[in-house]
C-alpha cells in the first residue's frame, strides 16, 4: 500500500501549500475587511455602455 | 527628518494618490475561447447522444472499429470535461481575472500559446481515443505523449494567470481568484502524479502502479478532477457572475471565505470512496467516507452563498436567462454535493455503485452545475464583449427550459433505472437461489430507460443548439470590443517604505512567490521519479503465490481489452456481497492484481463483471459471443466486435512489453523478452486449434484469440479450473443430484416430447445456443453420446435443469422466470428421447470428468 503513503505525501504537500497561502492571506491584510471586497467588484464599470451603433449605422 | 517626512506621506497616502493608469483588457482571448467551448460543447454533447443511442441500438455506427461504444464513451467524457468545461474555465477565468484584478493579462503570447496547445490537446484526444490510444484510466485515458502537452500547456496556464495576479492593482485578491489559484496548483499535482506510466512505444504505455495502489492513484485523481477542475473553478465563477448578474454583492464575504479554506482542505482525502467494498484496505475506505461526509458542509455553504445573494431580488430571475441558469445550476450543485456524501455511505454505496445512479448523479453535476453555470456566462460575457445586447432573450428563454426538461429526462429514467437493476442483481428467491441468475434480465429490463435518458440529452442539444444560433447573432450585431480600456490607479504597497524604489520591491515581492511555485511543481515532478521507483517496485512483492504474470499471449490480449475499452462496461472487482459471489464467483482479493499495469476494476456495470470469467464458457464461447453477441446472449446490447476475428494480432512490439513490465517490478525472468515471441504463438497456435476443432473460423494470429486468452486467464489463479471443477461435481452429486426428483421417469407421450421439444428450442431458455438444436452439442455437452458428466437419470437431469452450472455458464433454470416441474420433466424427457440420434459433426465427449450412462438402467 505504499502508494497510500505517497498519496498522504501529496495531498499533505497541497495541503500545506493551501496553509501557507492561509496565513500569507492573513498576514498581508486579506480578510482585514469582508465587506468592501463583495462591493467593489459591483462598482467596475466593466461593461461599455450598452448601444447598437452598428444597428443605429446602417439603418 | 528624514524618516519622519516618509512616515507621513505614507499615512496620508489618499492625498498623493498616485494618478490613474490607463490600460486594456483582452477580450479576444475571451472571445476565442469561448467559441472552443460552444463548438466542442456541441461535438461532446453529440458523442454522448450516440453512445447513449448505442445503448438502445448496439450495433448503431459500429460498422468500423473506431466507432464503437468502447471507444467513443471516453471520447465523450473526455470532450465534456477537458473541451467542453475545460474551454468554459478559460473563459471564465481570464475574462474575470483582468477586471478583478484592475490588469491585462500577463502576456498576450503566453494567452496565444495557452489557447492553441489546449485545442491541440483536444483535437489529439479526438484522434487518439477512436483509434484505441488509452491508458484505460477514467478521464486520463490520453497516452503519454499528449500527457506531457497537457502539463506544458497547463503551466503556461498558470504562469499567465499567476503574472497576472502580480500585476494587479487592487490589492485585495477577490475570492473568485482564490478558486482559481487552487485550481491550478492542485491539477497540476494531480495530472503528473497519476499519469506517472513506463512507455512503451509513442502510442502505448503501462502505468506506473499496479492492482490496489493503481486504483487508489487513479481515484485520488478522478475524484479531485471533479473537484479541482469541475468544482473550484465553477465556484468561483459563481462568485464572480452571481453578484454581477444581480448586481448585488454576494450574501456574506465572510462565508465565502470560509467555504474555500474549507473546501480545498477536506476535498483532497474523499478519493477512497470510489473503492468502497473493493480490495481497498477498510480503513482507507473509511477515512473516504468520514471526509466525504464532512464536505456536506463547505458545499452547501457556497450554495447558500450563491442563492441568497438574490435576496430580495428574486423578481430578476424571471427577467434574466443568465441568472435563470445560474440559479438551477447552483441549486443542482447542492443536490449533487449532498447526494455525493451519501453515495460515500456504505450501505448507499453498496445499491448505487456500478449502476446507473452514477451515471445520473455526474450528469446532474455536468449538464446543470457545469453546463448552467457556462451558459449563463456565456449570455453574460457575449454581448458585453460585442458592445450590444443579447440577439433574443426569448430564444435563452427557450434553451433555459429545454435544458431544464432535458436534464430531468436525462436523470430520472436513470435514477430508476440504477435502482431496478440494482434491486434485481441482489434479490433471492426462497429457495435461496439468485432470482435473476442470467445478468441480461437484468439489463433489458433497462432498455427503455436507456432510450428515455437519449431523449433527455437530445433536447439538452436542442437547447445548446439555440444558445449557438442565438450568440451568433449577438456577435453578428454587435462588434468584438479587443481591447476594453479601463483605468485604475497602480498599487502602492503600504507595507514598505515609500523611499525605497517602487519598481525593486514590486518586482522582489513578485518574483520569490513565482519562483516558489514553479520549485513546488519541479519538486513534486522530482520527487516521484525519484520515490516511487524505490518506493512501489520493491513493495510489489505478490502477497498470493499463486498469482502469475500474464503469458505473452495473454498480456496481448489485455491490450487489446484496454484498446478496445471493454473497462466502460465490465468491472473486474466481485465485492464480497453474497449475491455477487453466488452470481460471479469468489469475491476479488488485493493480492490478486498486483502484475494489473493499468488495473481494470471499471466503475460501471453495464455489462456482468469479469473478474472470474476465466474457465467459465468454453473458448468457443467466446469467439460466438465477440462475433455476434446475440447469437449467444439474445436481447444483449453489447456490440459486436466482428473486426476482432478477422484483423490479425500486431506482437511485433511483445518483447518491448514485457521489458517494459520487467522495469515495473513484474517478476518475469531474465531475458524473457526475447522468448516471449515464441510462447506467444504456441499458446495462440493451440486456442486456435481448440476453436479449428469446434467448427470456427480462425487463425492462430487473429485478435480474437488474444482476446480469449486473456478473458480464460482472469480471476483463475487462486483456483485452478480442474480442482473447482472436481469439488463442484462433487457437491453436486452429494448435495442434489437424483434427491428432489427421485421419482420422475421419462415421458413417451408425443405430446411431452414435442412440448419438451419446444421449451429446448425456445429463445427464453436458449438450451440450443450452447447445445446445438440436434443436441449434438458445441459449447455444451453433446447430450446424444450417452456420456454424461453428472450422472443421466431422469431425476439428475431434472435437477441439473433446474440447479444450472454457473461456475461453467450453465443458468439455472429454476430460477429467474422458472421452468415449472412439468416443463422440467418434458424437456428432460424430449432430451433422453434423442439418445443415440447421432447428430453430425458432434462435440467430442470429456472422458476425464464424463462416463458413459445407460438411462434405461
Amino acid at each position: 500500500m505504499s502508494a497510500l503513503y505517497l498519496l498522504i505525501g501529496f495531498s499533505l504537500a497541497i495541503a500545506l501549500v493551501f496553509l501557507w497561502a492561509f496565513f500569507w492571506a492573513v498576514k498581508n491584510d486579506q480578510y482585514d475587511d469582508t465587506h468592501t471586497p463583495a462591493m467593489r467588484i459591483l462598482l467596475d464599470e466593466d461593461a461599455p455602455p450598452l448601444r447598437d451603433s452598428t444597428k443605429e449605422l446602417s439603418t | 527628518m528624514t524618516q519622519h517626512s516618509a512616515e507621513e506621506s505614507a499615512s496620508s497616502r489618499p492625498l498623493t494618490a498616485p494618478p490613474a493608469e490607463t490600460f486594456s483588457y483582452d477580450n479576444r482571448i475571451v472571445r476565442d475561447f469561448a467559441v472552443a467551448t460552444i463548438v466542442f460543447g456541441i461535438v461532446g454533447f453529440l458523442v454522448g447522444l450516440i453512445v447513449a443511442l448505442k445503448l438502445v441500438m448496439p450495433d448503431f455506427l459500429n460498422f468500423i472499429p473506431q466507432l464503437s461504444y468502447g471507444r467513443l464513451r471516453p471520447l465523450h467524457t473526455n470532450a465534456v470535461i477537458f473541451a467542453f468545461a475545460g474551454n468554459a474555465i478559460f473563459v471564465g477565468i481570464y475574462y474575470s481575472l483582468q477586471r478583478l484584478c484592475k490588469t491585462r493579462l500577463f502576456s498576450d503570447t503566453l494567452s496565444r500559446i495557452h489557447f492553441w496547445g489546449w485545442q491541440l490537446v483536444i483535437v489529439l484526444a479526438v484522434i487518439s481515443l477512436p483509434l484505441g490510444f488509452t491508458t484505460s484510466k477514467e478521464y486520463a485515458e490520453l497516452e503519454w505523449p499528449i500527457d506531457v502537452l497537457i502539463t506544458i500547456v497547463w503551466v503556461i496556464f498558470g504562469a499567465n494567470m499567476l503574472g497576472t495576479i502580480y500585476r494587479r492593482r487592487v490589492r485585495h485578491m477577490y475570492v473568485a481568484i482564490w478558486f482559481y489559484l487552487a485550481t491550478f496548483i492542485t491539477v497540476a499535482v494531480l495530472h503528473v502524479v497519476n499519469s506517472f506510466e513506463v512507455p512503451v512505444s509513442l502510442f502505448k504505455s503501462y502505468s506506473f502502479y499496479a492492482g490496489v495502489q493503481d486504483a487508489l492513484v487513479q481515484w485520488w485523481y478522478a475524484h479531485n478532477a471533479v473537484a479541482f477542475f469541475l468544482t473550484t473553478p465553477f465556484l468561483g465563477i459563481m462568485y464572480y457572475f452571481i453578484p454581477k448578474a444581480a448586481n448585488r454583492p454576494i450574501f456574506s464575504y465572510r462565508l465565502s471565505i470560509i467555504h474555500f479554506w474549507a473546501l480545498v482542505f477536506i476535498y483532497i482525502w474523499a478519493g477512497p470512496h470510489h473503492l468502497l467494498y473493493t480490495a481497498l484496505p477498510g480503513w482507507v475506505q473509511s477515512l473516504g467516507t468520514v471526509f466525504s461526509i464532512m464536505l456536506i458542509a463547505p458545499s452547501w455553504g457556497g450554495m447558500v452563498n450563491g442563492l441568497f445573494t438574490l435576496r430580495g431580488a428574486w423578481d430578476t430571475v424571471r427577467e434574466s436567462p443568465v441568472l435563470k441558469f445560474l440559479v438551477v445550476g447552483v441549486t443542482a450543485y447542492g443536490m449533487a454535493t449532498f447526494e455525493g456524501p451519501m453515495m460515500s455511505l456504505k450501505n448507499y454505496n453498496a445499491i448505487s455503485h456500478y449502476t446507473d445512479i452514477v451515471i445520473a448523479h455526474v450528469h446532474l453535476g455536468a449538464l446543470a452545475w457545469n453546463g448552467g453555470l457556462t451558459f449563463a456566462m456565456l449570455y453574460f460575457i457575449i454581448p458585453r464583449i460585442y458592445r450590444t445586447e443579447l440577439y433574443s432573450t426569448k430564444l435563452a428563454n427557450f434553451h433555459f427550459w429545454v435544458a431544464t426538461l432535458g436534464i430531468l429526462f436525462y436523470v430520472l429514467p436513470m435514477y430508476w433505472g440504477g435502482f431496478v437493476q440494482s434491486l434485481m442483481w441482489k434479490e433471492f428467491t426462497e429457495e435461496g437461489l439468485l432470482r435473476y441468475p442470467n445478468f441480461l434480465e437484468t439489463v433489458t429490463q433497462l432498455v427503455p430507460m436507456y432510450a428515455l435518458r437519449a431523449v433527455g440529452g437530445g433536447l439538452f442539444i436542442i437547447g445548446a443548439v439555440a444558445a449557438v444560433y442565438n450568440l451568433y447573432q449577438t456577435g453578428r450585431q454587435g462588434s468584438l470590443l479587443a481591447d476594453e480600456a479601463d483605468q485604475a490607479p497602480p498599487l502602492v504597497d503600504s507595507r514598505y517604505s515609500p523611499t525605497k524604489s517602487e519598481g525593486v520591491h514590486r518586482s522582489l515581492e513578485r518574483l520569490p512567490t513565482v519562483f516558489a511555485v514553479l520549485t513546488l511543481i519541479a519538486i513534486l515532478i522530482g520527487g516521484i521519479v525519484e520515490y516511487l521507483p524505490t518506493a512501489l517496485v520493491e513493495s510489489n512483492v505478490p502477497t498470493i503465490a499463486a498469482v502469475k504474470p500474464y503469458k505473452p499471449l495473454e498480456l496481448a490480449g489485455r491490450d487489446l481489452y484496454i484498446r478496445e475499452g471493454c473497462n466502460n462496461c465490465h468491472s473486474q472487482m466481485i465485492r464480497p456481497f453474497r449475491s455477487e459471489v453466488e452470481r460471479y464467483g469468489d469475491y476479488s482479493k488485493a493480492g490478486e492484481f498486483v502484475y494489473d499495469h493499468p488495473f481494470l476494476w471499471g466503475s460501471k456495470r453495464t455489462g456482468p463483471d469479469l473478474h472470474r470469467i476465466g474457465g467459465k464458457y468454453p473458448d468457443s464461447w467466446h469467439y460466438l459471443h465477440m462475433q455476434d453477441p446475440l447469437a449467444t446472449s439474445p436481447g444483449s446490447i453489447m456490440p459486436s466486435y466482428p473486426w476482432m476475428i478477422t484483423d490479425h494480432l500486431d506482437y511485433s512490439d511483445i518483447g518491448a512489453k514485457i521489458e517494459a513490465m520487467q522495469t515495473l517490478g513484474v517478476p518475469y525472468e531474465e531475458g524473457y523478452a526475447a522468448r516471449a515471441r515464441s510462447d506467444l504463438e504456441e499458446q495462440a497456435r493451440q486456442i486456435a486449434a481448440g476453436l479449428n476443432k469446434d467448427g470456427l473460423t480462425v487463425t492462430a494470429d487473429a485478435e480474437i484469440v488474444a482476446l480469449i486468452a486473456y478473458l480464460q486467464r482472469l480471476g483463475t489463479d487462486i483456483r485452478t479450473d480442474a480442482e473447482y471443477t472436481k469439488a463442484f461435481d462433487r457437491m453436486m452429486t452429494k448435495a442434489d443430484q437424483g434427491t428432489e426428483f427421485g421419482n420422475y421417469w421419462p415421458l413417451t407421450e408425443a405430446a411431452d416430447l414435442a412440448a419438451g421439444q419446444a421449451i429446448f428450442a425456445s429463445p427464453r431458455n436458449l438450451c440450443y445456443t450452447c447445445h446445438r438444436l440436434d443436441l449434438g452439442g458445441q459449447v455444451g455437452p453433446d447430450l446424444t453420446d450417452g456420456n454424461w458428466l453428472h450422472g443421466c437419470d431422469m431425476g439428475s437431469i431434472m435437477s441439473n435443469i433446474k440447479r444450472g452450472f454457473q461456475h461453467k455458464g450453465m443458468l439455472p433454470y429454476g430460477s429467474g422466470k422458472p421452468l415449472a416441474v412439468e416443463e422440467l420433466h418434458q424437456v428432460a424427457s424430449y432430451i433422453l428421447s434423442k439418445a443415440g440420434s447421432n447428430p453430425a459433426s458432434p462435440k467430442e465427449p470429456d472422458l476425464s470428468r464424463a462416463s458413459p450412462c445407460d438411462p434405461q438402467l
